[in-house]
This record gives structure tokens, sequence and C-alpha cells, in this order.
């Protein structure tokens, strides 16, 4: 499977970085790398959702509680989470450190991958949440601790989208 | 059984600990009950609150969470009993009110109201521990014990459908909010 093993090692050495002690995640292609991480450490709790909607409700509560927590989703799991990334992450106030494969998008070759991809950022923007891409792992670090850190300054949700260049290996 | 009657046997249980209810008709009865900076109404996004009660709880093992949620809220979010069933924290207790309706909105009839059994489904999701508790000795009964246990609990109650007067609760959702999670930090 040509998904970046070195480069999902250099995301989740990031998130680890950021002290994430929750991730949640629905099993997607790019990310089985980052979620078979989070399964081995014993530093973290993988909650492995039905639907994306239930991570929004995890991250909120692991906010409230004090501990940090990042969401694994692909782009369209941010589809199927809008509404409670609006009627609770943005109403409520509660940071997120959202990584988004981004599907879809340049260089794809799968038709039905393609409609999601288009409407990812016209979507992210229309709600006001910050975004960053990753596309070249030297920025890892840097990134994901700064959308971290103003996720948690505005109190908002913040996505780190995972490009293909960083992702996929052909 | 009323659910505000049920709230109030369940009332010496539940005020210290930390709680999330969904919105609506609980939200108001038990604030109206005595609201205390421990419980945190969630106004909107229905169906989470039993998502935010799994991952206060998985991130807090050593305290007690307990969930007040709705059957329209969970049939809204049914796959949340699957994920609860999967991690099964010992400190969650999730009791489910059903009153077969969406009273807030209307009282429309939910699935419960044509045969769909939450019970059945929390033990077909695998909860360690479903009870079904109809009076309000039955639910304080099973709620003391699931809080004195530990093994992630459902609990279904079932209720009549009918609710406060009026919804109007003196918090503003933000202070709800932040009141809570000052709770939360000096519990930690």
């Amino acid at each position: 499977m040509p998904v970046s093993l070195a480069n999902s090692q250099v995301i989740y050495e990031a998130l680890k970085a950021c002290d994430v002690k929750i991730m949640s995640a629905l099993p997607e292609t790019w990310l089985v790398h980052l979620i078979r991480m989070a399964d081995d450490d014993p530093e973290v709790t993988l909650i492995r959702v039905a639907k994306e909607e239930e991570a929004i409700g995890i991250s909120a509560g692991a906010h409230l509680a004090g501990v940090s927590s990042a969401l694994l989703m692909q782009n369209h799991g941010f589809l199927a989470a809008i509404n409670p990334i609006v009627s609770l992450a943005l109403l409520y106030k509660i940071p997120l450190l959202m990584l988004i494969s981004y599907r879809g998008h340049m260089g794809e070759r799968d038709p039905w991958q393609t409609q999601g991809g288009m409407v990812t950022e016209p979507l992210l923007r229309a709600l006001g949440i910050p975004v960053w891409y990753l596309s070249d792992p030297r920025d890892a670090q840097r990134r994901i601790k700064d959308a971290q850190t103003l996720a948690h300054a505005s109190l908002s949700p913040v996505a780190v989208l995972l490009t293909r260049e960083l992702m996929w290996e052909e | 059984m009323l659910r505000v009657d049920a709230l109030q046997a369940i009332y010496p249980e539940l005020k210290d600990r930390i709680v999330v209810t969904i919105m609506g008709a609980v939200a108001v009865e038990l604030y109206t009950i005595g609201h205390r900076p421990n419980f945190f109404y969630l106004e909107h996004a229905m169906g989470l609150a039993s998502s935010m009660g799994l991952g206060i709880a998985v991130a807090m093992p050593r305290h007690k969470v307990v969930v007040i949620d709705g059957d329209g809220s969970l049939l809204m979010n049914l796959g949340t009993l699957s994920t609860m069933a999967r991690y099964s924290p010992g400190n969650l207790v999730h009791i489910v009110f059903d009153n077969a309706s969406l009273l807030s909105v209307g009282g429309f009839p939910t699935a419960t109201a044509t045969g769909t059994d939450l019970a059945g489904v929390a033990r077909a999701c695998a909860i360690p521990l479903v009870t079904q508790a109809d009076t309000p000795e039955q639910l304080k009964h099973a709620a003391t014990g699931a809080l004195a246990g530990g093994k992630l609990t459902t609990i279904v109650s079932k209720v009549e459908a009918i609710g406060p007067k009026s919804f109007h609760m003196d918090l503003p959702l933000l202070e709800n909010r932040f009141q809570f999670k000052r709770a939360l930090e000096a519990l930690r």
C-alpha cells in the first residue's frame, strides 16, 4: 500500500509533541498507519467511532475534562460531521484539532472521491475554520503544533489538510 | 412515571457527579431541581451527549460520569452504543428517558412508539449492563447500583411525554460551558 509510512510517522510524532492523549478515528486508507500507531501506543487512547459526528462529541468532552485530543478523519468524514462542528464545537467554543485526509483533490484518480475533494476547502472557509496544509514532512511538527495553539487560543476548530503529496507514494 | 419525578429521585446521586444532559425538557427539569456547576446541558447537537460523556469518561477515569439521554437523541446517534460498548468505560452511566416522543419540537412520535426497543439495541451493541427502570424507585436503585459498580451501564426508563411549561433557563450556554470546565478542573 503506497501510503507513506515515513510521513505518517512524522505526523504521529508531531501529535505526540502536542501532548495529544485521545485520538478518534474512522478507518480510511490514507490514515491506516496513523491509526495503527495510535492503537499500538499505550500513552494514547484511540477511539474508533462508527461515524465522525461522534468524534466531535468525544473531543468536546475531552477538552472540557482538560485533555488534548485530535481527530483523524477523511474529508468525507468532515462533511459528515458538519452539524456537530457547528452546533457543538463552534456554538460552544470548543477547540478541535482535525487532521483531515484531503481526498479527491489534485492527482485524484478515484472518481467517487472528487466531489468531496472539491467542496472541502470552500466548506471549511464558509465555517470560518482556519486551514493549514501539510505537503512537506518538514513542516509537520511546526504546523500541527501551531494549529493546536491557535485552536486553544481561539477556542475554535482548526483543520490540517493532509495532502496527497504527503500521504501517498507513487 | 414523570421524568421530573425520576430526576428528583436520582438527584441526590447526581448532584456531586459529572452530568451531561441532552437539550429540552431533561435539561430544564434538572436545572430547575437544582443547577450545579458540574452539570452540562448540551443545548444542540442532538445525539452527542453520550459521545461527550464517553470523551469525559475516558479523559477522567477516576470520576463517574452520568449521561442523561433521550429516545429521540439516542435514535439520532445509535452508533454511539456500539462505540461506548467497544471501550466500555466502567465510570460511565448512561440513562435514557424514553417518552416515545420528540416532545420539545411538537411531540411527534419516535420509533420507540412503534416498537424500537432501545434497551434491546443497547444489549445487542454489547453494553455490559443494561437495565430497565420504570418507576422512580427502580431508577434510583438502578442508578445507585450503576454508580457503585464498575461497569458501563445503560438504564432505559419509560416516561410520560409531559414536559415543563417553559423551556427557559437563566443560564447562557457559554456560561454553562466555562463553569462546567472549571468544575471539572477542580475535580482533577
